[in-house]
């Protein structure tokens, strides 16, 4: 591998690594503060890029879709937490894995029913639909690149929002002591609401985000729940700044894997996992706080 | 207790079922098995209609034998494979099963089909071994054998004076039977594999294969990707300004029920396959416009695949008066069959598998046009058949 | 932990009710309880972590799996391999999956446990999905089904599925049986001590790590156990029998019939398959009614089926609240 090739290998992982974080992230934050294993959180990415399959051509603006996909994702989040979730708080995981493993096949059915089986595309916005010339052969989408830029915004903000702002001092004292955080006046069950609407809303809007260039098809929401799962074990728990390490290592092993080692690449980033279990059972960033 | 009850009525419900004495004269019981839900629901149902539509045209029989369906929406999930199988060969007691699209289910029907003596007819999964080292007198094959479009575009490939080639597929059977067939021709005519990639199935990230594909430089790429994988490769392909630079071949599954997604990307894709749009046979116009007046939209290739499946039973039923008893009568008639089927007239192989032309077809519109013969008459070698 | 008068009378009943079957019923319906005595069997293993060791695993199928490839890949492809070097052959292979598998995942707790048991069964699934170790995706046949002779003479043929009928159900009660035994024991006792207390069986001085992954290590052998016949039943073994959804089924068994109560697991099995039986027959949505049947189950029947009856007793009032602390 030449340098230039190395190079913009680098960018294959690092990008794929960043939208995987974005999915993650919300994984990592229902659990870590709610102490909830989602298993549907995938079903949220595949919901989002069918709303931006649905939505565009409805609108013909894919920022239009974005926009109104969000609010959609953030009211279904608000609803099923009031419906489903809050109920869960309390019982043993076992419970949650059966619940929200109904509700795959759930969401996968309806999704079956309303939208159909078939494989869509979602056009790019003419906009941002050329390539970037990097070498004589290669070029790399613009879309792509954007798409990055966004996950690293989003990051960002969810970082200050976690770190600096009242409401996620809210989170992080929630996710401590429940029952303290209660007593002193806060609505906690307001704040765990807020944080699975936002869980939703992000890997919703990882799938809109993704769909022009991944294309939108049936179960694509498990293959991405597995990986995420990946993220959130080497991550640690609940800790965003984890799954954003975690999300780019993955990205890159996967990324090279496939280059170095063609014949081991659907094993690549399990045998990355067990390796980091063996040397840190708990994951990298053990509970060091969101 | 309430269970109990249930599972009670149940299998007593399937006792008096069972105990009906069966009405085997002149008529065919047959059991499709084919994915009416999940990925290739689509393709279920045209092999569905096609099959239907040609059953309709007979008045409801094949060869004198009115024909009774037994369905099961098989989910393409091979671990179900061998049971909805049996369901409806040991509960339903079907003459003949049909189906499917996934290679993985198919080899489960087969399994059953050998232990129990069923008739089988392959409308579309197209493992090599089926019609290969598997071959048997009960097993038909009406669509084709990952070898034969591979192979047909290896030697459009060569003819079309490109040496050196990258091949890059799923990592599965199917994918590395189809570069198989692809190296045989393209390396027989001269040409150099230059590197044979494989990524998991059905991972559809391909961005790391695309720079290496650019850093490798080929005269040409060869792929193999269906469905959903086939609609992001078009589009990323294009996207990673390769389109222009390096052309891009692939069986003709890259750009079949996927051309509305892949939009521009996929314009002017060359890719070989035994249908094709703008076909100039007058059994395909009276097709299409039987099926477009039956279901409201374009067939497709399944559809031809389902359709042929009913012609060929038909033929073969014809030859023993609907007596679906007369097992070695109605084998060897099928076997002998010529079948004037949409794509063209075919027979069958020994081995049962179609002999038929690839055509050479180019993406315009939304359309895969048919530009010319990659391959006439190809035949499956069979390797390995024993029959 | 000791089964009320009631329920063993039930399962008297069910066993042979059961025995009874093939007398009755075609050969399609044969096969169909077979399955499911095979799930059961699979679902008891699983029931020893879940219910009794307090681990939830959620990659399960892996054991299975394993055990399933182990048979047709040690067997001779042409010839009829012997079911008495076979079977332990494929329960070791599953064993010693779980043994190494275990040795990484019980390393990790409650959320964490079921994630990691989830990752690492989705390894196994792509060492049988992307190697030529097994047919890849489109897996492989067993073409001829073992032999089980004794004294030169073939007291069961497999070939038969009466024959094969009756060996699962006894091989189903045999491990209904051992397992009671066994939990009945010591160490059976140290295993509930740890799911209801980890932290007071640590201080008290044992060996948490070794109990659990000997539980481990055993559960894994049982579900290899199912695997085998399940491979033997089927002739056919594929890399989907591995899958995520697969793991997630026998949890569902497990927790639809209760977890902790062993028979509530086998129960569960029947009641699974049985209604994505049913349900497939009326609809192709299926799954649409099935989830919504779990999802209602986990909100207002958290004991599962098992707990049927005594919710109906308290119900009657004729039974006070039970004391949840200990295990059932």
């Amino acid at each position: 591998m030449d340098l230039v090739s190395f190079l913009i290998q680098l960018l294959n992982g690092v990008q794929y690594g960043l939208l995987l974080f974005l999915v993650a992230s919300g994984l990592t934050l229902t659990f870590g503060i709610m102490g909830i294993i989602n298993l549907a959180h995938g079903s949220f990415y595949m919901m989002g890029a069918y709303m931006a399959f649905t939505l565009t051509s409805l609108t013909g603006s894919l920022a239009l879709a974005l926009l109104l996909g969000v609010f959609l994702s953030i009211a279904l989040g608000v609803a099923l937490e009031w419906a489903l979730f809050r109920h869960l708080y309390h019982r043993d995981h076992l419970e949650q894995v059966l619940l929200t493993y109904g509700l795959i096949l759930i969401f996968e059915e309806l999704r079956s029913i309303i939208v159909g089986n078939d494989v869509h595309g979602v056009p790019i916005p003419g906009l941002l639909d050329h390539s970037i010339p990097l070498t004589d052969t290669l070029s790399y989408p613009v879309y792509r690149l954007l798409m990055s830029a966004v996950c690293l915004l989003i990051a960002g903000a969810m970082y200050v929002l976690i770190q600096r702002s009242r409401l996620g001092m809210m989170i992080r004292a929630g996710a401590s002591n429940r029952e303290m955080v209660q007593s002193l006046g806060i609505n906690i069950g307001l704040v765990y609401r807020l944080v699975f609407a936002l869980g939703v809303a992000l890997a919703a809007f990882a799938g809109m985000l993704a769909a022009p260039v991944t294309s939108v098809f049936p179960n694509m929401g498990s293959q991405v729940l597995i990986i995420c799962f990946v993220v959130v074990v080497i991550g640690g728990i609940g800790s965003v700044w984890g799954a954003f390490v975690a999300a780019l290592l993955i990205g890159l092993a996967d990324t090279f894997g496939k280059v170095l080692f063609p014949d081991l690449a659907g094993i690549t980033i399990y045998l990355l996992m067990a390796a980091i279990l063996l040397w840190r059972p708990e994951g990298l960033t053990r509970r060091a706080g969101p | 207790m309430t269970r109990l009850a249930l599972t009670l009525a149940y299998l007593l419900g399937a006792t008096a079922l069972a105990a009906t004495p069966a009405l085997a004269q002149n008529r065919l019981k047959v059991g499709l098995m084919l994915p009416y839900t999940g990925t290739y629901a689509r393709l279920g149902d045209a092999i569905t209609n096609g099959f239907k539509l040609a059953v309709d045209e007979n008045g409801g029989q094949l060869g004198g034998a009115r024909v009774e369906y037994f369905t099961v929406d098989d989910e393409s999930n091979p671990a179900k494979g061998p049971e909805n199988a049996s369901l409806l060969v040991k509960r339903d007691k079907v003459d003949v099963l049909v189906g499917t699209v996934h290679s993985g289910v198919a080899l489960a029907m087969y399994k059953v089909a050998r232990d129990t003596g069923a008739l089988l007819v392959i409308p579309n999964a197209g493992a090599d071994e089926l019609t290969g080292p598997l071959c048997a007198p009960n097993v038909f094959r009406t669509s084709f054998s990952a070898w034969q479009p591979s192979y047909a575009t290896g030697k459009v490939v060569a003819d079309r004076g490109h040496r050196k080639v990258v091949t890059l597929t799923w990592k599965y059977s199917f994918g590395e039977q189809s570069v198989r067939g692809f190296k045989e021709a393209f390396e027989n005519a001269g040409g150099e594999v230059l590197k044979e990639m494989y990524l998991p199935f059905p991972h559809v990230e391909f961005q790391s294969y695309l720079t290496e594909i650019a850093a490798l430089k080929p005269d040409a790429v060869y792929v193999f990707f269906a469905g959903g994988g086939a609609v992001k490769f078009v589009k990323d392909y294009a996207a990673a300004g390769l389109k222009d630079r390096i052309p891009l071949y692939g069986l003709g599954f890259l750009t079949e029920g996927t051309l509305d997604a892949q939009g521009d990307a996929a314009q002017g894709l060359l890719t070989a396959l035994h249908y094709a749009d703008g076909l100039d046979i007058p059994k395909d116009r009276a097709f299409r416009a039987a099926y477009r007046k039956a279901y409201g939209e374009e067939p497709d290739v399944y559809a031809v695949q389902g359709y042929d499946a009913a012609q060929l039973l038909h033929a073969g039923l014809q030859a023993v008066g609907g007596d679906v008893s007369r097992r070695d009568a109605l084998v060897k008639a099928m076997e002998n069959a010529s079948i004037e089927s949409p794509r063209g007239t075919f027979t069958l192989s020994k081995a049962h598998n179609p002999i038929q032309d690839f055509y050479l077809r180019q993406v315009v519109g939304n359309q895969n046009k048919v530009i010319g013969v990659a391959a006439a008459k190809l035949a499956d070698p069979a390797r390995g058949c024993r029959m | 932990m000791r089964s009320t008068r009631p329920v063993r009378a039930f399962l008297v009943a069910a066993v042979t009710l059961l025995a009874l079957v093939p007398l009755v019923t075609s050969e399609f319906y044969h096969e169909l309880l077979t399955k499911i005595m095979i799930m059961a069997i699979f679902a008891m293993s699983l029931d020893l972590l879940v219910g009794f060791t307090g681990l939830v695993s959620f990659g399960h199928a892996a054991f299975f799996g394993v055990a399933a490839y182990a048979l047709i890949l040690v067997a001779p492809q042409y010839q009829a391999a012997s079911l008495w070097w076979t079977l332990p052959a494929a329960m070791l292979s599953a064993a010693l999956a779980a043994l190494v598998i275990g040795l990484f995942v019980l390393r990790t707790r409650g959320i964490y446990f079921i994630m990691v048991t989830l990752a690492f069964a989705q390894m196994v699934y792509f060492v049988f999905h992307d190697t030529p170790l097994g047919g890849g995706s489109d897996g492989v046949y067993l073409y001829f089904r073992p032999t089980v002779t004794f004294a030169g003479l073939e007291i069961i043929r497999l070939d038969d599925t009466s024959h094969f009928y009756y060996l699962v159900l006894v091989l189903m009660v045999t491990v209904y049986a051992l397992l009671r035994t066994l939990l009945r024991s010591p160490f059976g006792h140290a295993l509930m001590g740890i799911k209801a207390n980890v932290h007071r069986m640590r201080a008290l001085g044992f060996p948490v790590f070794r109990y659990q992954l000997a539980s481990f290590t055993l559960a894994g052998a049982l579900a290899g156990l199912a695997g085998y016949l399940s491979a033997c039943q089927y002739g056919f073994v594929n890399p989907e029998i591995v899958s995520w959804h697969e793991s997630g089924n026998v949890l569902l068994m497990v927790i639809l019939g209760g977890q902790g109560t062993l028979h509530g697991a086998a129960a569960g099995a029947f009641a699974f398959v049985l209604l994505q039986h049913l349900l497939a027959t009326v609809t192709e949505h299926w799954q649409l009614p099935l989830g919504a049947a779990i999802v209602l189950l986990v909100l207002f029947l958290p004991g599962g089926l098992a707990s049927i009856p005594q919710r109906f007793r308290r119900l009657l009032g004729t039974e006070s609240e039970p004391a949840d602390v200990e295990p059932r």
